[in-house]
């Protein structure tokens, strides 16, 4: 039976149904009704919830739960995210398995609360100091949430690495029918957790330390050899490009829903497009880009940025088609004729004139203001 | 064999210490691994070394231990305590550490009343870095960041950490401490090892400020240095109980 929920509320439940027994979260806008939710539903689930002082002691106890060999996740918004970057670097130094959230909104600085896509570049890249990656899933249905919790906390505690769950507020907010199912868990010993269980095994230590060089050097290469089996294994595409399509657009997360509309409105003047988008964010699903059918001679990448997952597609492109870019910002999301006017020029056709919504705006942006930062 | 009258303790590995000769952090070391022993919790207990001269102490410490980052040992603590509620858990954290960049995480860990133990080293300097003022620097005290000495005007006055701990409604068990000499050193343990019989008994947040002393950022002999916290530090910063909430261990 499907369930309507929030976004929000999709990746509380389903991290509780997944054996999250410890959150840690802090309020943010729009990511508020996650730590709500658990503040009511973790402990009757026979979990800890615990809203910390800050983001910074909200992601470090999660550094100490997951050590301690729980299940373990914190949400935040985008200012917030910048705040955890410190210790998901000690998270993925450390090599210690967890789930964080960003319901990302636009910046930068306080920004706004409108929804954007622009710390991309912030999840994919590391974002803290050192070598490092996160997997970063992008879900964009609510449904996908739901899926991708499951699916995350399989995968930090198969390869002993934080995960990131990036979506945009306007998907944390968004209401939609779930399939509520429960998936099977992926059960992984972890003989190494800091548990004080040392009564029944060698004592067990964490750290992110080495003051020796060559010791440093050979942790990180071990890491890297497990992101190499991540990017081989764990790459996660939805890629509707068909022969005959001259354009591929590219798009992520609930954006990438409007470019749907954008390439139905294309067909029906005989514009055929398709859709590559990306689920895993890191690793980036780059080969996809390799095997395009023959008929294809443009790319467009449609975010709610300046330009941040356009590079990694221009990375995997490495020339072979010209990349063209259309982004929004502050918290302005593109419609579908926005989209479909790019590719009509790109094409060298006639673009179609878009309404003015200034007033509107104007309007929302106070409504906004109302809602609390 | 003759008897044994004195040996390590098995509350300690047997790597050996990176610290300064002269310094106070292999005596508080020795008192908490000993307190953990005699309690019979050392296989239960997780240690959170901090970022500081005792960075490596989860390499001393013969439990399970994890090196936090700088300041956020507290909400480590928290985060382990919370789903191993049954384990002893405690932090081992610096002036610099507690009383500069981790005061967020130190106040609110008390201010939840979390049930683990906090050893706080106040030796007013930072040690590790090459001795840079700290906030628990005394006025004129001379430091690498102070070099004609502390001045009021710009820095304030010294933080005094237990006085503004004990304030906190849910903190169950502050005590300020010395290490200088025997006496002082006796009164430590027994304030450590209460500090950890608290904890045991679920009393809620505890913590032992332990002033101590820096001999090599202090620019002194190991004997002045001593002299130096019943002289300097003491008198500023003063020993004993500033909040006992928990009635008898």
């Amino acid at each position: 039976m499907k369930v309507l929920m929030k976004g929000n509320i999709a990746l509380s439940e389903a991290a509780i149904q997944a054996g999250c027994t410890a959150f840690f979260g802090y309020p943010i806008t729009p990511q508020n009704e996650i730590p709500e939710y658990m503040s009511a539903k973790m402990e009757p689930a026979g979990g800890v919830f615990i809203q910390a002082e800050s983001e910074v002691g909200a992601i470090n106890m999660v550094y100490g739960a997951a050590a301690a060999g729980a299940r373990t996740m914190t949400t935040s918004s985008s200012p917030g995210m910048a705040l955890k970057q410190e210790g998901i670097s000690y998270l993925c130094g450390a090599n210690l398995p967890c789930v964080i959230v960003n319901v990302a909104r636009c910046g930068p600085g306080l920004g706004g609360i409108l929804p954007g896509q622009s710390d991309y570049f912030q999840a994919t890249r590391g974002g803290g100091n050192g070598d490092y990656y996160t997997p970063v899933y992008a879900p964009s249905t609510v449904q996908e949430c739901w899926d991708l919790v499951f699916h995350s906390f399989d995968i930090a505690d198969k390869y002993r690495t934080p995960v990131m769950i990036l979506l945009d507020g306007m998907l944390g907010q968004m209401m939609e029918p779930v399939e509520t199912k429960v998936h099977p868990r992926l059960n992984v010993d972890k003989p190494w957790a800091t548990n004080g269980n040392a009564a029944s095994r060698p004592r067990n230590a964490i750290t992110s330390l080495s003051l020796f060089g060559e010791v440093l050097e050979a942790m990180n290469l071990e890491r890297f050899k497990v992101y190499e089996e991540i990017a081989k294994k764990e790459v996660m595409v939805e890629n509707t490009v068909k022969d005959g399509d001259t354009v591929a657009i590219v798009a992520y997360g609930a954006p990438s829903r409007i470019v749907v509309n954008a390439i139905d409105e294309l067909k029906e003047e005989g514009i055929n497009a398709g859709l590559i988008r990306p689920i895993t964010l890191w690793p980036y699903p780059g080969d996809i880009f390799l095997n395009l059918p023959s008929s294809v001679n443009h790319i467009l990448v449609a975010e709610l940025s300046m330009g941040q997952m356009v590079e990694d597609v221009r990375l995997a492109v490495n020339g072979k088609y010209p990349v063209h870019f259309y982004g929004r910002t502050g918290g302005v999301v593109f419609e579908p004729i926005e989209i479909a006017n790019k590719v009509r020029e790109i094409l060298g056709k006639p673009t179609k004139e878009i309404e003015s919504k200034i007033e509107s705006k104007t309007a929302t942006q106070d409504e906004n203001l109302r809602g609390g930062i | 064999m003759a008897n044994i009258v004195y040996e390590k303790s098995r509350g300690l590995t047997d790597t050996p210490f990176t610290y300064c000769p002269g310094c106070s952090h292999g005596t508080i070391h020795k008192l908490i691994a000993e307190s953990l022993v005699e309690l019979d919790v050392l296989d239960k207990s997780i240690a959170i070394a901090p970022v500081g001269c005792s960075v490596l102490a989860y390499e001393f410490f013969n439990c399970d231990a994890i090196q936090a980052a700088h300041g956020r040992a507290p909400a480590v603590a928290t985060g382990i305590k919370r789903v191993e509620p049954d384990k002893i858990v405690f932090t081992y954290q610096g002036d610099g550490d507690l009383a500069s960049i981790g005061t967020a995480e130190i106040i609110h860990a008390a201010h939840r009343g979390e049930n683990f133990t906090v050893i706080f080293v106040n030796n007013g300097i930072y040690g590790m870095t090459g001795g840079q003022m700290a906030p628990t620097t005394l006025i004129n005290q001379k430091t690498s960041t102070s070099p004609y000495g502390r001045q009021e005007s710009t820095t304030g006055k010294p933080l005094l950490v237990s006085e503004m701990m004990a304030q906190i409604p849910s903190a169950t068990y502050i005590e300020r401490v010395s290490v200088h000499d025997i006496r002082h050193i006796t009164q430590a343990k027994k304030a450590i090892k209460k500090a950890f019989e608290y904890q045991i008994a679920n009393k809620g947040f505890s913590m032992v400020e332990v002033i101590a002393d820096c001999p090599v950022g202090w620019n002194m002999t190991p004997v002045d240095a001593r002299k130096t916290i019943a002289d300097a530090m003491i008198p500023y910063y003063p020993l004993g109980v500033y909040k006992d909430a928990g009635g008898e261990a």
